[in-house]
């Protein structure tokens, strides 16, 4: 046996009321490992993310990181294998009643109880390596643009030097010149860390960039995966569909009238 | 008639529901508060917030309601002689009644609103879930040091609001209505006891730490964009102000009646 892989979801459910979003849902990420998740809009792919961050309960299945189970964890054991992650908010999430230094120093200050002018030379690191100057530090989110924000939100995902890094549509939103700055950025911090990442995208020109391997959700469930350059000879219609950005195939969109 | 009872359970059920999590809330809350780690940084803008920059909306409503409470008694009591006992209403409806309800209504306005809207918007654009994966717990970041400011600032502006309030009585009575001012400052004195001011201050204390709970409470759990951080909005004003007069009653009954 190998070691266990950094994580491991099997069989993962969960539903908001009557609406069912995983169904079964099974996906491994191993040390190391850069894994994309393709799939449309309402397909529940964040919901998966917040499902292994323990932002939501699944009602049934198993999650592991590091060959350890977290569903049915008490809140500090919780509170410490967190610890191991970092996470790209879809829409940044930025703390806009704070500067953007120490937005990307907070969790070493609230996490990590680093002193503040420690932590504050910390994420003027950061914000380079993001391609920021030390003089964003000090503006208000909300003065940044789009992918001022996005990159912002990357060097705060990164701060801590986790293990484990999620991207929740690192891209969306983005024009395509912005979008290939942030893919690169988060190529070269994931290896420069050397953790490893689980991303959620539509993008396939970012998925295709960023992956190593690449899988499909679809219904609550993985439909297909396997290694990047596979994708395009995957033989399997839902993923063909997806690629190629096709209405007609076994893909419905729910277009409620 | 089936359709009718099943009306009826919905309801019951929903109010339990609602019941069990604000109960559930608030006990999460308070054990935030009590327990270390404290974000005295946090507490302390919190307590300027609400305290500091509440001073003048409640200075404004507490000096006219004083003033009103001057004008309204004498020209009533005066029906049957009794217009010397203004200085006595006055500061016992103020210290009493009108500086907590006043101040806590005027507060649930301000601050209940303002933190709705500033929680719930941190809800629906994930700020709330960044802070748990910046293990940062979100109860005892945004919650507890809300409680806490609310808990302590608001006695202290109803103190003052008191001493405004019985001084625009002391205006209107001494300047407009021809009152003895050395007179009007003994009997303002000569009738009120500790317990009236305690009272008030208990109240405030009270009232506070609703405000504040309903205004985190609905704002943690809006969900749907800006629309429910609206709704989160009115939702806290409204169950407080409500909360308010209720706890208002109850708190009045469990210190007077006898
Ligand atoms: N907290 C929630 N409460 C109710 N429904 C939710 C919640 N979060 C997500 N959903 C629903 O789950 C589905 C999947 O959402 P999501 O994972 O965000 O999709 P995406 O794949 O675009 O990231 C959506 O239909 C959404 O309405
Ligand atoms: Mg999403």
């Amino acid at each position: 046996m190998t070691e266990a892989p950094k994580i491991e979801l099997r069989d993962v459910h969960k539903a908001f009321g009557p609406k069912v979003v995983l169904d079964g849902l099974s996906l491994t990420v191993g040390k190391g490992e850069s894994v994309v998740v393709i799939g449309g809009s309402g397909t529940g792919k964040s919901v998966m993310l917040k499902c292994v961050l323990g932002l939501l309960v699944p009602e049934k299945g198993s999650i592991k990181v590091d060959g350890q189970e977290v569903l049915g964890m008490d809140p500090a054991e919780r509170e410490e294998v967190l610890r191991k992650f970092g996470m790209l908010f879809q829409g940044s999430a930025l703390f806009d009643s704070l500067p953007v230094w120490e937005n990307v120093a907070f969790g070493l200050i609230q996490g990590r109880r680093m002193e503040r002018t420690k932590a504050r030379d910390k994420a003027i690191e950061k914000l380079a390596q993001v391609g920021l100057g030390p003089e964003v530090g000090e503006l208000s989110p909300a003065e940044l643009s789009g992918g001022m924000q996005k990159r912002v939100a990357l060097a705060r995902a990164i701060a801590a030097e986790p293990e484990i890094i999620f991207f929740d549509e690192p891209t969306t939103g983005l024009d395509p010149i912005m979008a290939d700055v942030i893919n690169n950025l988060i190529i070269k911090c994931v290896r420069e860390l050397g953790a490893s990442a689980l991303s959620i995208t539509h993008d396939m020109a970012s998925a295709r960039k960023i992956a190593d391997r690449i899988a499909m959700i679809y219904k609550g469930k993985i439909v297909w995966q396997g290694p990047t350059k596979t994708i395009d000879q995957s033989g399997n219609p839902y993923v063909d569909q997806f690629i190629h950005g096709r209405a007609e195939g076994p893909i419905k969109m729910e277009v409620k009238v | 008639m089936l359709d009718f009872l099943a009306t009826i359970g919905r309801v019951i059920i929903a109010f339990l529901v609602t019941t069990g999590r604000l109960s559930l809330f608030t006990a999460q809350a308070v054990g935030h508060c009590v327990r270390p780690p404290f974000f005295f940084r946090l507490i302390l803008r919190q307590m300027v917030e609400i305290g500091y920059y509440s001073l003048p909306v409640v200075g404004l409503t507490t000096i006219f309601s004083g003033m009103v409470l001057a004008l309204q008694s004498y020209t009533g009591f005066a029906r049957f002689s009794a217009e010397g006992a203004v200085a006595t209403v006055v500061v016992l409806s103020m210290t009493r009644e009108l500086g907590p309800v006043l101040a806590g209504l005027m507060v649930a306005g301000r601050i209940g609103a303002a933190m709705a809207a500033e929680i719930g918007t941190m809800r629906v654009t994930e700020q709330i879930d960044a802070l748990t994966t910046l293990s940062t717990n979100p109860m005892k970041y945004l919650v507890a040091p809300r409680l806490i400011a609310g808990l302590t600032m608001l006695p202290i502006l109803v103190l003052v609001g008191d001493i405004i309030g019985i001084f625009g009585g002391y205006l209107i009575s001494v300047y407009k209505l021809g009152f003895n001012a050395a007179t009007y400052i003994t009997k303002t004195f000569e009738y009120l006891e500790t317990i009236d001011v305690v009272s008030g201050l208990v109240k405030a204390a009270v009232f506070g730490f609703l405000v504040t709970l309903m205004g985190c409470y609905h704002g943690y759990h809006s969900k749907g964009g800006a629309q429910g951080v609206g709704a989160a909005t009115t939702n806290a004003v409204v169950s407080a102000s409500i909360l308010i007069l209720v706890f208002n009653y109850f708190i009045t009954e469990l210190f007077f009646s006898r």
